[in-house]
C-alpha cells in the first residue's frame, strides 16, 4: 500500500535512481557549503558541519571574559510557539525561521548580522486547510543554505528554495500529505547539492523516510523508506550491517506481523550528519507506531534504527537498530556526531549517538560496529547493551502491558535525550549533552476521545528522576567512557547546546535563563534571564565588526512547553502525552514568546551590563 | 461523496428548528466546536447527529447557532474550546478530563460489523473464529491508546489477521473513519471492530445488507471497555451552561434517542450493579 498520493512522486526503480547519479555537483569538497565551514565567522547549517559539532572556532569569548557578555539587539519572530530553529549566518547575513503558527506560519527573515537591521522576509503560503490537521508539533529547527539559496521546510511537507539575496521563492516541492498526518519539522541537510529532507508524524500512522531533491530544481533524486521490502529501503547487494540479526532479505516486512510494516512509523524529523571521505550520510529513524506492542510481533524494522546511506544514491550501506520491538516511544533520531577518537591505542572513526534510551552509544562509523554504550542517566527500562550482538537488552519488569500498571520507568518517554542537539569541543574531547532527567508511571486509565471514537488508554505520568531535579547539561568523556562534570537543571534542559574555542558552552534553560558555562569544569560563568524559555539552538559566528556574537531564539513550547504555551491545562497530570504532569508549575517560570536575542561582549572597562540610565 | 444526507427521520422535521442567520437570537450565540468531515457525528453540511442535536440546543436556548471547524483529533479541545473559540462540545465521554461535561445523553458500545450473508453473528471477542476471520480496527496511533478491541485481540495473541484502518484517514476524502466499514462492504476483510455510532451509521448506508452485533464481553479485558456513556463538553468551570444543558438533556431524553436511532446509533442502558447503583 504505497501511498498513492506520493507514488506520482516516485520513480520507485533503481535503474532511474542509479540515472541520477551522474548529474553531481563537481567536487563536493570543496562545495560553497563546505568551505563555508571552514570560515569560523560563519554558521552555515544548523549544526555548523557535517560532523554535527556545533563547535565554534572562534576563541573571543573565553572563561575570563565571558562575564562581559551583553545583549547587541534582538529581533521578534512574531509567533509565540516553540521555538527550536537554529539561525544560520552566511556572508553577514542571518537567516532565522519562525515556527507554524501566528499570522505568517512559518516565515524566513534575513537580517542583518551584525546590526539586526532587517533585508527581507519570505513568507509560505500554506494550505488553509492545513487548520486543525497537524495538531501538535508546530515547531521548526531551522533552515539550510548553499550556493546562494536558503532552503525551507514548512510544517505542510513542502520544500522551498529561496533566493538568499533577495528573498524570492526559487522553487517549491511538496514532498507529503498533511491530510494523512505527515508533517516536516527537521532541518533540511545539504549534501553534494541535494536537500536532504525526513517527515514526522509517526504518532499519526506516517510510514517514514528520507528524501532527497536536486537543490537547483526541488526534483526528486531518491526516496528511501524506513520499513517494507528491501527495494523501498533502498537496500541492495552493498548493504553490510555488521551484525548478523540485520542480514536477510526484507527485514523491513519480515519483523513485522502481515502488513503492519505499511504504517509503521520510523520518521525522521532528527538531524543528519555527513563524512565527505566515506561518502556516508547518518540519521536515526523514529519509533513504530501506530500499532500497540502487542499487535506488532517482532523487531519492526527499520524503526529506532541508524542509518549510513550513499548521498548519491541513497543505498544503504549499514544498518544498526537501537531498539528492537520498541515499547517506550524511544525514537532514535537523535544526532550522530562524527568525531576520530584515540580508543586503545588506535584512531577509530567513529559517531557518537546519545540515544534517547539513555546510552551513550559509540560507534565504528564505517561499519556500524557499536564499539561501547555506556548509560548516561538513570536507566532501569534497559539492563545494558550487548555489544557482541549489539541488541540492548529489555528489562521485562518493565515492560508496559495494556492494563497493568508499571511504576517507575527510566527514561520516560521523551527518553534520556530528545531531539535537543549536542556540542562537541575537538579542545576539550569532550561531548556537551543537554538532556532531561524524568521518570514515567504507565496505566491504563485515561479516556481518549478521538475522531468521535472513544478508548481508555495508557496514562502515562512523568516525573523528575532520582534527585528531585527535571533536567541536565553535562559533560561526556567519550574515551572514558564517563561523565566529566554535571549542572542539574530544575526543568528539562530542551535547548540545543553550542561550544567554542574559547572553552565556553552554552545553553538555554526552560525557566528562561541563557547560560555561559566554563566548558573544563562546568563552572557557570554567565546567566541572562530572558522573555520566555528557551528550546532553541545556540551558534556563534563573526559580525563584520569583528566582534563574536552569540545567537539563540527564546519562547517556550516543543513537547514538554505546551503547557506554558498552548494552554494545555496543568491540572491534567498527563496532557501532552504525560508531559504535563512533570511540568505543572512551568507557567510559573514563563509564558510563550518568539525572540531572537544576540549577545556580544561589553567593553572592558565598563563593569556595568545594566544598562541603567546614569543617575 | 456516497453519503446521503436525508437520513434524518421525519420525526426530526418538527423538532429541529434550522436556524437561519435571520432569525433572531434574543439569548445571543451557540457556539459549538465540531469536525467539519466527520459523520455521523458532523460535518460542515451539518449533516450529522451532532450538528442535528446542537439545533435542538440553540433552538431550546433561544439562541443561534455558530460553528468554529476543527479536525477532532490530538489538540482538538485545546485548539477550540480552550482558545475560546466555542463553547461547547457535543460528543465527549462522560468524565472526559479536559472538559467540564454534562450528564451523558447516550450510552454506546463497540460492535461488530460483518456482511449479513457471512452469517457471523459474533458478540465476543473471545469467539474461536476470530484467529482465522480476516478483522479490520480503528488505529489511533499513540502506542497504548488504540480502540478497546484493538487491545484486546492483541493480549488474545490475535495479530496476523488482523488489519488497522487509520481513524485519521486521508482528510481529503469524506468521513475518512467510515473506510473501516467499506472494508467490510468490499470484502477486503470479514468483520470490523467499531464504535458502534460508526459501525452502525454506515453500515446502514452500505451497498450490501450488513450486519452490526455489540461487543459483549463487559469486564473480561478490564481496564478496556467496550461501552462509553457520551456527554456534553463545556470549558471547565462552565457551570452555568453545563447546568442548562443537564436541563435540555432530561426534558429532551427521548427526542434525543429518536435522532439517534434515525442514525444507527447502537444504545445500551446503563449497566446496573448488583447493588443497585450504576458501575
Amino acid at each position: 500500500m504505497l501511498m498513492p498520493g506520493l507514488r506520482q512522486l516516485l520513480w520507485g526503480t533503481l535503474s532511474l535512481i542509479c540515472a541520477c547519479c551522474a548529474s553531481q555537483s563537481p567536487g563536493f569538497a570543496q562545495t560553497d557549503l563546505a568551505s563555508r565551514m571552514k570560515d569560523p565567522g560563519q554558521w552555515p547549517m544548523a549544526a555548523r558541519d557535517y560532523a554535527n559539532t556545533r563547535y565554534s572556532a572562534l576563541d573571543q569569548i573565553n572563561a575570563s571574559n565571558a562575564s562581559r557578555l551583553q545583549l547587541a539587539w534582538t529581533f521578534s519572530i512574531g509567533a509565540d510557539r516553540g521555538q527550536e530553529a537554529a539561525p544560520l549566518v552566511v556572508d553577514g547575513t542571518m537567516y532565522v525561521v519562525g515556527p507554524y503558527a501566528g499570522p505568517y506560519p512559518n516565515r524566513v527573515f534575513a537580517l542583518d548580522a551584525t546590526t539586526g537591521e532587517l533585508k527581507w522576509s519570505y513568507a509560505p503560503k500554506p494550505e488553509p486547510a492545513a487548520a486543525g490537521v497537524a495538531c501538535c508539533d508546530v515547531v521548526n529547527r531551522g533552515l539550510a543554505f548553499d550556493n546562494g539559496k536558503v532552503f525551507l521546510n514548512t510544517l505542510d511537507n513542502h520544500s522551498v528554495a529561496i533566493d538568499a539575496k533577495t528573498g524570492k521563492e526559487l522553487w517549491h516541492t511538496k514532498l507529503g500529505e498533511i491530510n494523512k498526518g505527515e508533517t516536516i519539522t527537521m532541518a533540511p541537510v545539504i549534501v553534494k547539492g541535494k536537500v536532504l529532507i525526513g517527515n514526522s508524524g509517526g504518532e499519526m500512522g506516517v510510514r517514514g523516510w528520507v528524501t532527497a531533491l536536486d537543490e537547483n530544481t526541488g526534483a526528486i533524486a531518491w526516496r528511501a523508506y524506513a520499513t517494507g521490502p528491501d527495494k523501498d529501503v533502498l537496500i541492495g547487494d552493498d548493504f553490510k550491517p555488521f551484525y548478523d540479526s540485520l542480514k536477510g532479505k526484507d527485514l523491513g516486512v519480515k519483523s513485522w506481523p502481515a502488513d503492519r510494516w505499511q504504517v509503521g512509523g520510523g520518521t525522521m524529523w532528527g538531524w543528519i550528519s555527513y563524512d565527505a571521505d566515506l561518502n556516508l550520510i547518518y540519521y536515526g529513524t523514529a519509533n513504530p507506531s501506530p500499532w500497540n506492542a502487542n499487535q506488532r510481533s517482532g523487531d519492526n524494522l527499520w524503526s529506532t534504527t541508524i542509518f549510513a546511506r550513499d548521498p548519491d544514491n541513497g543505498h544503504a550501506k549499514w544498518a544498526y537498530q537501537v531498539n528492537p520491538h520498541d515499547l517506550f516511544d524511544h525514537d532514535e533520531i537523535n544526532e550522530n556526531v562524527l568525531v576520530d577518537l584515540e580508543l586503545n591505542g588506535q584512531t577509530r572513526k567513529v559517531l557518537i549517538h546519545p540515544g534517547r534510551n539513555g546510552y551513550m552509544y559509540v560507534i565504528d562509523r564505517a561499519t556500524g560496529e557499536v564499539i561501547s554504550a555506556d548509560a548516561f542517566e538513570f536507566v532501569n527500562a534497559y539492563k545494558g547493551v550487548n555489544l557482541k550482538t549489539g541488541k540492548i537488552i529489555p528489562n521485562e519488569e518493565k515492560t508496559p502491558l495494556a492494563g497493568k500498571t508499571v511504576e517507575n520507568i527510566c527514561p520516560s518517554a521523551p527518553g534520556a535525550k530528545d531531539w535537543q542537539p549536542t556540542a562537541w569541543s575537538p579542545r576539550t574531547k569532550l561531548l556537551y549533552v543537554p538532556h532531561q532527567h524524568l521518570c514515567m508511571n504507565f496505566k491504563a486509565s485515561q479516556v481518549g476521545y478521538i475522531a468521535g471514537t472513544p478508548y481508555v488508554g495508557a496514562d502515562v505520568d512523568m516525573y523528575a528522576g532520582p534527585g528531585g531535579h527535571r533536567g541536565e547539561f553535562m559533560a561526556w568523556d567519550p574515551v572514558a567512557r564517563k561523565k566529566v562534570w554535571e549542572i542539574h537543571e530544575k526543568l528539562p534542559v530542551w535547548s540545543g547546546a553550542l561550544v567554542t574555542a574559547g572553552d565556553v558552552a552554552f545553553y538555554g534553560t526552560m525557566d528562561r535563563l541563557f547560560k555561559a558555562v566554563d566548558a573544563k569544569t562546568g563552572k557557570v560563568l554567565w546567566q541572562f534571564r530572558a522573555g520566555s524559555g528557551f528550546i532553541g539552538q545556540p551558534i556563534s559566528y563573526r559580525g563584520s565588526d569583528g566582534q563574536q556574537y552569540i545567537a539563540i531564539l527564546s519562547g517556550v513550547g516543543g513537547w514538554p512547553g505546551v503547557v506554558a504555551n498552548a494552554e494545555v491545562d496543568q491540572r491534567v497530570r498527563n496532557a501532552a502525552l504525560g508531559f504535563t504532569g512533570a511540568m505543572q508549575d512551568l507557567p510559573f517560570y514563563t509564558t510563550g514568546g518568539s525572540e531572537l536575542l544576540v549577545f556580544k561582549l561589553g567593553s572592558a572597562d565598563g563593569q556595568d551590563n545594566s544598562h541603567a540610565p546614569p543617575q | 461523496m456516497r453519503l446521503r444526507s436525508d437520513c434524518t427521520a421525519v420525526v426530526l422535521a418538527c423538532l429541529v428548528g434550522i436556524v437561519s442567520p435571520a432569525t433572531a437570537a434574543p439569548n445571543g450565540e451557540l457556539r459549538v466546536c465540531a469536525d467539519p468531515n466527520n459523520l455521523p457525528f458532523s460535518n460542515s453540511a451539518e449533516a450529522g447527529f451532532e450538528n442535528k442535536l446542537a439545533a435542538m440546543v440553540a433552538e431550546s436556548l433561544g439562541r443561534s447557532l455558530s460553528y468554529t471547524w476543527w479536525a477532532q483529533r490530538r489538540g482538538f479541545i485545546r485548539n477550540t474550546l480552550k482558545a475560546d473559540k466555542c463553547d461547547l462540545v457535543i460528543g465527549v465521554p462522560s468524565g472526559y478530563d479536559l472538559v467540564e461535561t454534562t450528564k451523558p445523553y447516550y450510552r454506546s458500545t463497540y460492535v461488530f460489523v460483518s456482511r449479513q450473508d457471512e452469517h457471523l453473528d459474533l458478540s465476543s471477542l473471545l469467539d474461536p473464529r476470530l484467529h482465522r476471520l480476516v478483522i479490520g480496527v480503528h488505529l489511533v496511533g499513540d502506542d497504548g491508546n488504540n480502540p478497546p478491541p484493538a487491545q484486546a485481540l492483541g493480549q488474545l495473541g490475535i495479530v496476523d489477521n488482523v488489519r488497522g484502518y487509520s481513524i485519521y484517514g486521508d482528510y481529503r476524502q469524506a468521513d475518512p473513519p467510515a473506510r473501516l466499514i467499506e472494508a467490510v462492504e468490499r470484502g477486503e476483510i470479514d468483520v470490523a471492530a467499531a464504535w458502534g455510532p460508526l459501525g452502525g451509521y454506515f453500515a446502514e448506508h452500505s451497498r450490501v445488507p450488513l450486519t452490526v452485533t455489540p461487543i459483549q464481553d463487559g469486564a473480561r479485558f478490564t481496564p478496556q471497555q467496550f461501552q462509553f456513556a457520551i456527554a456534553m463538553g463545556v470549558r471547565k468551570g462552565d457551570h452555568a451552561l453545563r447546568d442548562r444543558l443537564n436541563t435540555f438533556i432530561d426534558e429532551h431524553r427521548s427526542e434525543i434517542a429518536a435522532l439517534l436511532r434515525s442514525y444507527g446509533v447502537p444504545l445500551v442502558d446503563e449497566s446496573v450493579t448488583a447493588s443497585g447503583g450504576h458501575e
